[in-house]
Formats: C-alpha cells, structure tokens, sequence
C-alpha cells in the first residue's frame, strides 16, 4: 500500500491522554472521538488535519492507557500513518488490531517539518522525503502481524484462522 | 538457559516447557477484563465479528468503575451496554453499583487473581495482578473481545529486567515511593516491551498493598508487566481471598519463582534505607523529586484514591496524619475507597469518621478525577496532589492544570498544609 500525504510532527511521549482525554469516553462512535483527537496536545489539530495526512513523532508515542479510542481516533480523523521513534506497546497493538498503519523511524521526525509530504511505501517499510530527496528504511513488521494486517484487523484474523 | 518467572508462566499457558524473549505465542487466558469505557468497544467487536457466546462465562470480568456512578447519558448508556451483554451470556463476575470497586483493587480481594495466572485486561493498569506472581498486561479492547471469543491472546514475549531493592523503607516511604523512584531513574519508556521484576529485602518485607502498588505503576515504565516471585506474605494473602481454589494456587509455589542464572536484558540495584517520599511532577511520572525539594508548591487538591492507592492501608495512614486535624480551607481533600470492602472496613475502623472531620470529601468507589472522568476535577490553573498514577497534560480534567503523584501519607500532610509537605511536618 502507497500513502502520500502532509506531515503533523508532535515530540516525545504523546500520551492517549492527550491523544484523546478520557473527559470524550462516554462514546466509542469514532466520528464523535475524531472531532477531539490530540486535542490536548493541539487544540487546532482537527481543523488543520485532512484525509491522508501522516503523523511522525518522536519515541514513546501512544504511553498510558489501553483505550482503543486513541488509535480510533487517530484514524477516523483521517490520519492515514503514524511514524513515531518507538511506540509505547499497548497502543502499537491496538494500532495493529484495528488496521491503523504504523511505522518505527527513529530519524524522520529530526529531518521534517509540519506540512512536509512525505510518500510511504508500507509493504517495503519505506518512507521518502522529496523536498531533501531522502530515504528512510524501517524495521517491516514481523511475519506474524503482517498476517493480522493483511487480513484487516485482529477480529477477522482469529475468525479466518479459527474458521467461524 | 534458565527461565525467569515470567517466561515460565508464559511457557505454561502456551503447553511448552520453555519460551524465550522474542517468541510469539498464542497463549491460554486465565481471567480477562473490561471496564465501562473498554468494553463497550470489545462487545461491539465481539458480536460485529458475529460470535454467539463466550469462551467461558466464569473467566470474563466486567466491571463498570471508571464513569460510575454514571456521570451522564452517554456514560450509562456505556454502563448498560456491560450490564445486558452481562445478562444476556450469564457473566458471573459482573459488578453493579453498590458492590463495584476500582478493578485492579477490586478483582484481587475477589479471589480472581492468583499466582501463576495468565491475567489480560483492557485497561493499562492491568499490570496490577503480578503483585500476586501473576503474569498480567493490559491491552486493547479488540484483544479482549479476541480473548472473549476464545480465551486466547497474543503475545511477544518479553524480556525482563531485574530491579533489586536493598535495605530498608525509611518511616513515611512505602511500595508507591519505590515505583515512582524506579520511574524516575528509567524514564517513561525505561520498560518498554519488557517484564520489570522486582525483588530484594525491601520487596520482601512490604505488604501486599505495597506491592499492588509497584506493580501497578510498571506500565508507566513502559513495561508489559510487572511481577514480584510469590511468597510467605502472598501466601497468606491468597488464604483469605481464594478460598476452597486456594490449594490449586499453593501448589504452584515449586515453580514460581525466576532461576538463579536466568537471563535479565539489565539488573538495577538500589539501596533504598535514605529515600525520602517521592514525588512525580507534571507532566510524566518520571519527573520525580524528594518531597522535601517541593514545600514551596501550593495546591487546591488532594486526591487519596485510585488502583494505585486506595487500599485500607492507604487509608490507615492518611487517618494517621488526620485524625484530629484540620484539611486546610482553601483545599479539598477527596478520599476514594477503592472498593466497597475497604469501605466499609474503613466505616468499621472509625477511618471514614476521622476523614469527614478533617472536612475530606468521602466518595463511593470510582476511578473518577483520575483520569479526569468525573467526581474532582481540576480547573485551569489549579494544582492537585494525588496518589494516583498518572500526570500527563489534562488527566485530572483542565489541560492547563498540574499533578502531582504522591504517597497517601504524603497526599493528607499536603492537604493540612495547601502545599506539598512532609508527613513529619504533621507528626
């Protein structure tokens, strides 16, 4: 899968907290969680953010709670991957349940700006930057997840494999 | 090469006599739970993925703490979703209003947690159970309904790392304490993907309550779980909850334990006799200093409460520092009792006479203002101290508002004084 789109950088140790505050969990409708999604980390995010636009941060991304609403969140708004230095673990699993594109780039987010366009190759783990003409490789995701993504989400893989 | 405690519960629950770091596994599930914002999601998942019934109605667990009492429509729409999905598959471990606890405080005193149980929970502080020599995480809701269907759940395994404790607790300094010391010298992601396992003459000399305590704050080390080998102190603990299953639970001691020369990515140790209590200040629970470096910080809240804290004992020692005192005008001091057991054990102990007195606000079990949900929130600008575990930007409700993290003794001493203080200011 190619993705192309227009950068959002955030720093280090975006918390679902921030991603999206437990104040808007009385819901699990994901158009209603998208209209506050990082909206601790900036207020502004949702009336800036467009269909495709990607979002690279630094390490820890996604620390703090299990809440699935953050990765939701995230994709509902339209986000179409988030490229972070290291993702905290509960939200990488979730971001791979659900289908949300991720990828591990630890120099990305030191070489761009908001508003970069950066193309992304997901099957290759390749990331391309035209405004410095650069490359990035990252880590693929192992064997085992991949079949998780390719069959679109946990739930249908535990369903395929079981044969339900 | 030899196991860790860690890799053998994992091994167990997988039919394999070892596993190492790194491996993916299909594992056997024990218990799994949800709460009132998770699993709402995993139910959705679950019947959109067209499943008629559960693995097993005795092993799921849902407890509705986080917006209870409903804090509004929607959040009792959320409840209710628990509630008929509870009813309409005979769940035996649903919790309604009155007998509701905060999970992680509430499924342990219910006897549902043991050593040697593979425990997964959506809910990040999940990680509580390994207090008990559990192997337990959190994760999504997707994994739960995963789990629900059918009582497995992926794994990597992870690596785990040694935290060896030596000395003694000085007076005032407790499990809370050596968390959030531990937090502070590794970092949010110190942990991160990796077993934290915490041993030495301080861990085995703490209370249960303690190490609940540690335990449940691994996650904000980044860590998949934490555990602590059981021993004499778990034993005892698990006579009183587990009732007739109590043997099955004793006879797993011969393997509960991590080998001598069992592979750790790190070993940290620490002499912890001159710790003073710990504070974490906003906005990451690595941002920790002595409590003696923040007198000069005023607050407008306490909260004593939460997973983290608001067991009987921490109850006991904030009493201590109250008991014939005043909580100072201008603050106000929330005691939340985890569950309705301590609650009502602190009625019978004359705690919950003592907190009213002092002009505490006394609240049903909740996670509440813990995360910012309902029950003592913050406004723009205003500081609290709390014995919870998180102080990222907004948990407790304004995003322009401050957390602080503490110890109860250390919360009740700040609420006397409106600024952070030491309990040995009080008495």
């Amino acid at each position: 899968m190619k993705i192309k789109g227009s950068v959002h950088k955030f720093g280090d140790n975006i918390n679902t907290d921030e991603i999206i505050p437990a104040r808007y969990l009385n819901t699990i409708d994901p158009e209603v969680l998208s209209g506050h999604c990082m909206e601790d980390a900036d207020p502004d995010f949702v009336k800036k953010v467009k269909k495709g636009d990607i979002i690279v941060a630094g390490a820890n991304f996604g620390c703090g709670s299990s809440r699935e609403h953050a990765p939701i969140a995230i994709k509902a708004a339209g986000i179409s991957c988030v490229i972070a230095q290291s993702f905290a673990r509960i939200f990488y699993r979730n971001a791979i349940n659900i289908g949300l594109a991720i990828l591990e780039n630890g120099q990305l987010a030191g070489c761009i700006q908001t508003g970069d366009i950066i193309e992304i190759d997901l099957a290759a783990g390749r990331i391309y930057e035209p405004k410095n003409d650069k490359t990035y490789i990252t880590q693929p995701f192992p064997e085992f997840m991949q079949r998780i993504v390719s069959a679109g989400g946990l739930m249908q893989y535990v369903k395929d494999s079981k044969g339900i | 090469m030899r196991q860790t405690i860690t890799e053998k519960i994992l091994a167990r629950h997988y039919a394999k006599k070892r596993v190492k770091p790194g491996d993916f596994i299909n594992a056997k599930v024990d218990l799994c739970l949800g709460n009132d914002i998770t699993a709402p999601l995993a139910i959705s998942e679950f019947e959109k993925a067209g499943m008629r019934s559960p693995w097993n109605r005795n092993r799921i667990a849902l407890v509705p703490d986080h917006f209870t009492p409903n804090k509004d429509a929607m959040s009792a729409r959320q409840c209710k979703i628990l509630q008929v999905f509870s009813k309409a598959h005979g769940i035996r471990h649903y919790f309604e209003q009155g007998r509701v606890g905060v999970e992680h405080a509430l499924l342990p005193e219910s006897g549902l947690t043991g050593p040697g149980d593979l425990i997964i929970g959506a809910d990040s502080h999940t990680c509580t159970y390994g207090a008990l020599g559990a192997f337990s995480t959190g994760v999504g809701s997707t994994d739960l309904a995963c789990v629900m269907a059918t009582g497995r759940c992926w794994f990597k395994v992870p690596r785990s790392v040694k935290f060896i404790y030596k000395g003694r607790l000085p007076k005032w300094s407790g499990g809370k304490d050596v968390i959030l010391f531990t937090i502070g010298k590794i970092g949010v992601d110190g942990a991160n993907y990796e077993a934290m396992e915490f041993t030495g003459s301080v861990i085995r000399r703490l209370p249960m309550d303690d190490r609940f305590s540690i335990c449940n704050m691994a996650i904000e080390a980044g860590a998949k779980n934490g555990i602590i080998a059981p021993d004499e102190i778990t034993r005892a603990y698990i006579k009183q909850t587990m009732g007739r299953r109590y043997p099955l639970y004793a006879a797993r001691w011969a393997y509960l334990y991590s080998d001598k020369d069992a592979d750790y990515t790190d070993v940290h140790e620490w002499d912890m006799s001159a710790m003073e209590p710990q504070v974490a200040c906003p906005h990451l629970p690595s941002n920790v200093k002595g409590v003696s470096e923040l007198k000069k910080i005023s607050i407008d809240q306490s909260v004593i409460g939460s997973c983290t804290n608001g067991r009987i004992s921490d109850l006991r020692i904030a009493a201590r520092i109250l008991k014939g005192r005043r909580v100072n005008s201008r603050v106000r001091l929330i005691v939340i009792p985890a569950t309705q057991k301590i609650y009502a054990q602190a009625l019978d102990e004359g705690l919950l006479e003592v907190f009213t007195k002092a002009g505490a606000a006394v609240e049903t079990p909740t996670c509440g203002p813990c995360l910012g949900g309902h029950a003592g929130i913050l406004a723009e600008g205003e500081s609290a101290i709390a014995t919870t575990n998180r102080n990222f930007v907004g948990r407790m409700g304004s995003p322009k508002s401050f957390v602080y993290l503490s110890n109860p003794a250390v919360a009740a001493a700040s609420a006397i004084k409106a600024r952070i203080a030491h309990p040995a200011e009080i008495i």
